[in-house]
């Protein structure tokens, strides 16, 4: 054990003084994410985004020619451990900290990095976490306060759809996307015709279908994860469910159409990020995360990838390594693939932490996600 | 009315997965008071097993047979001689707490790894549906069932017809008794380890091309098995089966009558409804060892 | 031996001091940590109780944390004062104890464990459900730290003070418990309910009030987490939280007084130490208390006890030794 030990911290001692050598200290990141536990899928595609994008910039020579380093820390998907961590990474004073991704976990943790004057960029996608005025907390992805809307404008005006049937995954980020959805389809004054909450790791969905198929809805939104996805896609097709089907990334991603083979066709959504987009910088990041790592990522791959590339922007506008400085010159920006590949998209920061970019309507055709419309951002 | 038969159908299907996997649980207690807290992980882990294998390359059929043969070996053979022979004798606890920690081992073993990510495992059962009384129904679901229900007869033909099966009972109800009158009683605590060992590695071939190969399939499993063991009386096998299955149809029943946000409450009501009017469990026979 | 009893007053004092003052130029993440220890310790106590004392399962110890942190959260964010929620704690988990026990207790064995297992699952249902009292999954956040005797406690290091503190307190009185008629009926119970029965012990009753105090004191934990983590959602009260309170008990040593301080100990601080392991730090520990149970089924402190009443043998074998040749001699 002790030799190891010993080479090991030589082995540091060598590179970090290469390092220094070459191109001053690295600039410290710390990630805390749901590594184990029920989000563990999560964080750790978020991790590996991170990782990847890390990789990438350090291999081009760096941020202002110093290198990215940072530490992973394993909240087990528990708020509590999140704190701890989150305050041991604080401690540590990183240049920004990234994750947490569930939103419980975020709401513990901001008031932290916001008193410690750290940006947090984070993977929560609850409505609320970005609307109680906290000035160092930036979203990789559309709330659900921006993408909902978008997904009920289109129910409303392309299905003409009178009455809904909600399948929604009951946690933080099902209940947030159903309460969201709910609150849109009340504007158009369209009726939930069932509302079904179903439980994560979820496999037998013949009741809730059931239901839907007593309720007869116009249509059914369905916002649960990927693997259930394809579970009660299969299932609305045996019990003979025609109406439209509606969601978003996690309806029609390619993962679905795999798990789910045939029932997948006719399914569509409001889609603001996704591995399939029709965009060849994703198509691209798609592909080196794939050779990496053996698998295609979720959205949360490519908000891990997102969240260094902003650091990356963000830095490089400033001209320095200025931690304090780092959320301000954030706020209000935008950053353009043109200038910045590593984006992919083009994407704003508002004065909130929300981000502004370009949206997709897509539709399961034979197996392949066609795009049926372009959404444009909402400020240009 | 006519969806009642689809709920009754798909409920049999997951209750059967949950009898194989209580009547392990069962045969566990019943020969060696071990409560294995890691069942849904035992559960879990030949379906990683079989794909390690077949990563390597090796057919499906032969995956099948060599992830057997592992799961024999560890979460039979090696599972009785590592954990459970040098803990039994200091009680029932030590030893089920070894069995939690050994739950969260093979969990971050199976995450860290293989995935996080589930990854797709073949279907030995055909896809596609088939129609019955003018029901469609999932192949798979009606081949799980028949899986299942052959399983549990081999099992009980096992117990009650053969020489060993009644040997194994007799260990199983008094092992002082059974010694005097020459049963080999370690050896048949031993091969109720294998045969629980098998089970779950069956249990793990027939879900798995519907949960898909995760480390986390254990928990809601295990959690199913135990509370079906219960309500089925805890020291019964066919109490295990009996269990199993309606608390696959209670849970589908319930998340269409009832509940969607409380499915999982009501086999939990009945389980406490069921320890109020009859201790021993539907099936189970009182336990005359009380204090 | 009264040299012994002075070593070990002594050696309490030294920890005790330890406790107070050592953390004092910590940071952050280890105050957090270190008052992370003293709530669940208080928690593992409780189950302790019921578990070492009175010899019964409860897989609902985590539940009723839960309910104590709901509590707190529900009446501190509405301006009521965490002194007055660690009195509705108390008496909700103690009569809820008392009718999930009753029941259960009816049919005694491992009855307590099957009702408790269910509760626990139930509670976290309601959790998640209830949106209009509990805020459901999103959980209530900002929950406020105590004023205590007109001294905010809103930085890591007081409010350390106060867990170490409360801690204190529960030590105290369980430790009176335990010495109290009360307390060494609980011992009877576990080690011989039939000669309790007949010496005229309700056991029932006996065996009732142990399962509820220790689920009070599960409260307690819990009024104390809810301002810890400043933050309160059902998914840390899921049965795993039970699952681990017991691991704790069984780790420490179940039946001894400290056997909760040292499982805590193992529970919240070994996987912080074994972080550096990094993907594989859950697997180490797992792998390591599987060990320690092989190694000592009777937990952390059974090693010690064992230890120790080994050398008693050896040292009253010995003084048989001397006295049997005495007696040789003699004649």
């Amino acid at each position: 054990m002790k030799p190891v030990f010993l080479a090991s911290a030589l082995l540091a001692t060598v590179l970090t003084g290469a390092a220094i050598a070459q191109s001053g200290a690295p600039i410290k990141l710390a990630n805390v994410a749901e590594l184990s536990g029920g989000g563990a899928t999560v964080g750790t595609n978020w991790k590996n985004g991170i990782d990847l994008a890390i990789e990438e910039i350090n291999s081009k020579g760096g941020v202002l020619g110093r290198k990215l380093e940072v530490t992973h820390a394993d909240s087990q998907s528990n708020p509590g451990v999140a704190r701890a961590q989150v305050q041991k990474a604080l401690d540590a004073e990183p240049y920004v900290l990234l994750g947490p991704g569930y939103s419980g976990s975020v709401k513990v943790t901001a008031p932290l990095a916001a008193e410690a004057g750290i940006a947090q960029i984070m993977g929560g996608e609850a409505a609320e976490l970005t609307q109680a005025g906290n000035k160092f907390l930036f979203r990789t992805s559309f709330g659900q306060q921006s993408s909902m809307p978008k997904v009920a404008k289109y129910i409303n005006d392309e299905l003409k759809a009178k009455s809904v049937a909600i399948v929604w995954v009951n946690n933080d980020f099902g209940k947030g996307g159903r309460d969201s959805i709910s609150k849109e389809f009340a504007k158009y004054n369209i009726k939930v015709a069932a509302d079904l909450s179903t439980e994560a790791g979820q496999a037998d969905f013949a009741a809730d279908v059931s239901k839907i198929k007593a309720a007869a809805p116009d249509a059914v939104f369905v916002y649960v994860n990927e693997e259930e996805s394809a579970r009660i896609l299969k299932e609305l097709k045996r019990q003979g469910i025609t109406v439209p089907l509606v969601g978003e990334t996690t309806l029609v991603g390619q993962k679905v159409v795999e798990l789910a083979g045939d029932a997948a066709n006719g399914a569509r959504g409001h889609v603001g990020l996704t591995t399939d987009a029709p965009v060849e910088l994703i198509k691209a990041f798609r592909d080196k995360f794939v050779k990496k790592y053996n698998y295609v990522p979720d959205h949360n791959g490519l908000k891990g990838w997102l969240a260094i590339y902003m650091i990356k922007a963000t830095t490089e506008k400033m001209g320095k390594v200025d931690s304090k400085g780092f959320a301000d010159a954030l706020h209000g920006f935008t950053i353009t693939a043109a200038k910045e590949p590593g984006i992919l998209m083009d994407a704003t920061f508002d004065a909130n932490g929300d981000i502004d970019r370009q949206g997709f309507l897509v539709e399961i055709v034979e197996g392949k996600q066609v795009v049926k419309q372009v959404l444009p951002k909402l400020n240009n | 009315m006519s969806n009642l038969l689809d709920l009754l159908i798909a409920g049999l299907a997951t209750g059967a997965i949950y009898a194989i996997v209580a009547v392990g649980f069962t045969l566990l207690w019943q020969t060696s008071q071990t409560i294995n807290f890691a069942q849904g992980e035992f559960v879990m882990l030949p379906a990683f097993l079989m794909l390690a294998v077949m990563h390597a390359g090796a057919p499906f059929w032969l995956a099948i047979l060599i992830g057997i043969a592992l799961s024999l070996l560890l979460l039979g053979l090696g599972f009785k001689m590592l954990l459970v022979d040098p803990m039994l004798r200091h009680g029932v606890l030590p030893l089920a707490i070894a069995t939690m920690a050994l739950a969260i081992g093979i969990k971050e073993a199976a995450k860290q790894f293989w995935s996080a990510e589930a990854s797709p495992f073949p279907s030995i059962i055909p896809g596609g549906d088939i129609t019955i009384f003018g029901r469609v129904v999932a192949l798979q679901s009606i081949g799980v069932l028949v899986l299942a229900i052959l399983a549990v007869l081999g099992l009980t033909t096992l117990l009650n017809r053969t020489s060993i099966g009644h040997q194994m009972q007799a260990a199983a109800q008094n092992p002082t008794v059974a010694r005097i009158i020459g049963v080999p009683v370690e050896r048949m605590i031993l091969l109720t380890f294998l045969i629980n060992a098998f089970l779950v590695a069956l249990a793990s071939l027939l879900i798995t091309p519907i949960y898909l190969a995760k480390f986390s399939n254990g928990e809601v499993l295990g959690q199913a098995a135990f509370i079906a063991a219960i309500v089925g009386g805890f020291n019964q096998v066919r109490g295990a089966i009996a269990g199993g299955l309606l608390i696959g149809v209670v849970d589908n029943l319930s998340a269409a009558y009832v509940s969607t946000q409380y499915r999982a409450a009501v086999p939990l009501v009945l389980l406490i409804a069921i320890i109020l009017f009859r201790p021993q469990g539907m099936l189970g026979r009182p336990e005359e060892r009380t204090v | 031996m009264t040299a012994a009893k002075y070593l070990k007053i002594g050696f309490g004092i030294v920890v005790i001091a330890a406790l107070i003052i050592v953390p004092m130029n910590f940071n952050r993440y280890g105050l957090f940590i270190l008052s992370q220890w003293a709530v669940m310790t208080i928690a593992a106590m409780g189950l302790n109780l019921t578990l070492g004392y009175a010899g019964q399962v409860s897989l609902a110890q985590g539940a009723f944390v839960g309910i104590g942190a709901y509590t707190a959260a529900i009446m501190t964010s509405n301006g009521l004062p965490l002194i007055g929620a660690l009195g509705v704690a108390i008496v909700l988990c103690f009569a809820i104890g008392w009718i999930l026990g009753y029941p259960a207790l009816r049919v005694q064995h491992h009855y307590l464990a099957f009702v408790t297992l269910a509760f626990s699952t139930l509670a976290f249902l309601v959790f998640r459900n209830e949106d209009w009292l509990t805020k459901g999954i999103y959980g209530i956040s900002n929950i406020p730290r105590p004023e205590l005797f007109g001294y905010p406690t809103r930085r890591p290091l007081p409010f350390y003070y106060v867990c170490l503190g409360s801690l204190g307190i529960v030590s105290l009185a369980v430790w009176w418990l335990i010495r109290s008629p009360w307390g060494r009926a609980f011992i009877a119970l576990r080690e011989n309910p039939v000669r309790a029965l007949s010496l005229g012990i309700d056991t029932r009753r006996y065996t009732l009030m142990a399962f509820a105090i220790g689920s009070a004191l599960g409260g307690v934990a819990g009024t104390l987490y809810a301002p810890l983590t400043q933050y309160v959602d059902p998914v840390p009260f899921h049965l795993s939280l039970s699952l681990d309170l017991l691991m704790m008990v069984i780790v420490g040593g179940s039946g001894f007084f400290f056997g909760p301080f040292l499982g805590a100990m193992i529970a919240v601080l070994l996987p912080e130490w074994l972080r550096f392991t990094q993907g594989y730090y859950l697997m180490l520990y797992a792998i390591a208390v599987i060990l320690l149970l092989i190694y000592s089924p009777t937990g952390i402190l059974g090693i010690l006890d064992r230890f120790i009443s080994e050398r008693r043998t050896k040292a009253a074998s010995a003084q048989r030794a001397v006295a049997k040749a005495k007696l040789e001699v003699t004649p």
